[in-house]
């Protein structure tokens, strides 16, 4: 009995391209990362895509499948096969470099203009500093805190393809957890930075982030309560 | 603006759920435009009432216009700029006028 | 070239809000209109309010309560959400806001039919 496949639908090429469709052996478990792995051993070396770990911890492998943003790495493709076909393509709202790995560039330039980055106070501090872990801001940051760059909420939200600037939901799920961070020495600065139309007020509260996010973040959560403190922020004139 | 959108929608969330208490109330056994004045006659609260309605509806409408024909159509932001200013000068005088309207024939 | 999905309580949730904001932005003017029709007599208005007595306009009047009821609700769930830290069961907010939505138009109908 031969083996039964899947129609597997790939994009290639550039910004420019098309779909090309592959027929795959389909076996018992099976992660859609696997089905694009055989394609480019055995199908057509010159497919590119990425991935790293393979076990669903450093989201390399986010992908799109069927139209949604994931880890094809902790997609099975039994999960998501239709009519024995399935399709897949680069992550969306970032430049396709070739085929399916995209330029993350852009999702990086975010995380910077949204100062998600650590800054220590003016002055070398005197002691550790003392952050009770059960603290609201520690709760806070610490709900935020797991996240790992994959690109995924990004993709999955109608406000980045609507609105070039917009910082997206990483870059501002990390600017929460940085402002919830008592060490550092650069709140105001931050807070400027995650305000105004390509900031946190340009989010509508979709939540495709939250649905998205395969590490159960919640940008939304954080984005709102970037929103609350810019808002008082600048109702104290502080902005 | 972000703060006067949701200071409008604070307000206009009351009004809302005022006026629709009020329809409701008014359209049992029938609507009559004597019905709607006679209940506004001398009372200076519904006149103030409705002008708060007005402003707060014709700074709410017009930020959130804005954004929609920034996310869904490709006007530049003098354009988006323009429409918005122009909604809002249109629901200040439509509703002042209105509201000054029913005042006058209560009174 | 892939779409982000669109499948989800989320993003119908603000469709409905947007779609309901913009058809209201729409009407009010309209309103406003019909209401200042007084200054010409009340006979004016009585007129217009008679000519609505017509099943289909108290069908489109209806409609227009909804979609009043369905802003007010999914705009509270937005000041819930932004102005208040998050809380377990802000999730199923979508789902009241659409019950909220057809309670109200529900009541409406009754009384106008």
């Amino acid at each position: 009995m031969s083996q039964p496949t899947i129609s597997v639908s790939v994009w290639r090429g550039a910004e420019e391209g098309r779909f090309v469709r592959y027929e795959v052996p389909l076996n018992e478990n099976q992660t859609v990362l696997d089905t694009v792995t055989w394609i480019q051993r055995y199908a057509d070396p010159s497919l590119s895509y990425r991935f790293a770990c393979r076990v669903g911890m450093c989201g390399s492998c986010a992908m799109s499948v069927n139209g949604t943003p994931r880890w094809t790495c902790r997609t099975h493709v039994k999960k998501v096969l239709a009519d024995g076909a399935l399709e897949v393509a680069p992550l969306a709202n970032l430049k396709v470099i070739k085929d399916l790995a995209v330029d993350m560039t852009a999702f990086f330039d975010k995380m910077a203009k949204a100062r998600g980055v650590f800054r220590p106070g003016p002055k070398p501090p005197r002691d550790f500093a003392v952050v009770p872990p059960q603290s609201p801001q520690r709760r806070a940051a610490d709900a935020g805190i797991e996240c790992i760059g994959c690109g995924v909420c990004h993709a999955a939200c109608d406000l980045v393809s609507w609105n070039k600037d917009y910082l997206g939901p990483a870059a501002l799920n990390r600017a929460w957890t940085l402002i919830n961070d008592v060490r550092d020495g650069a709140h105001a600065e931050r807070l400027r930075a995650v305000s105004g139309d390509a900031g946190c007020h340009a989010c509508h509260t979709q939540q495709g982030c939250v649905q998205h996010c395969p590490k159960n973040l919640n940008p939304t959560a954080s984005i709102a309560g970037l929103k609350r403190a810019a808002a008082l922020a600048a109702l104290n004139a502080e902005l | 603006m972000w703060i006067a959108q949701r200071a409008s929608a604070v307000v206009l969330a009351l009004a809302v759920v005022v006026h629709l208490g009020t329809i409701i109330c008014a359209v049992q056994g029938g609507l009559s435009a004597a019905e709607i004045v006679d209940r506004l006659r001398g009372h200076a609260g519904w006149l103030v009432f409705y002008l708060v309605f007005v402003i707060a509806a014709a700074v709410h409408a017009p930020l959130g216009l804005r954004n929609v024909l920034r996310e869904w159509t490709p006007l530049g932001p003098g354009a988006v700029t323009a429409a918005a200013a122009a909604l809002a000068v249109a629901l200040l005088l439509l509703g002042a006028r209105a509201v000054f309207a029913m005042f006058h024939a209560a009174t | 070239m892939p779409r982000p999905t669109r499948n989800q309580p989320g993003y119908r949730a603000f469709v409905l809000h947007r779609v309901s904001g913009l058809l209201l932005a729409l009407f009010l003017p309209a309103h406003f209109w019909v209401l200042a029709l007084v200054l010409r007599g009340e006979a004016a208005l009585d007129g217009f309010l008679h000519w609505a007595e017509h099943p289909l306009l108290e069908a489109a009047e209806t409609v227009l309560v909804m979609l009043l009821a369905a802003h007010l609700a999914g705009g509270v769930r937005v000041l819930l959400i932004e102005l208040t830290p998050w809380r377990a069961g802000y999730d199923t907010l979508i789902a009241v806001t659409g019950g909220v939505t057809l309670a109200v138009g529900l009541v409406f109908a009754l009384g106008v039919l």
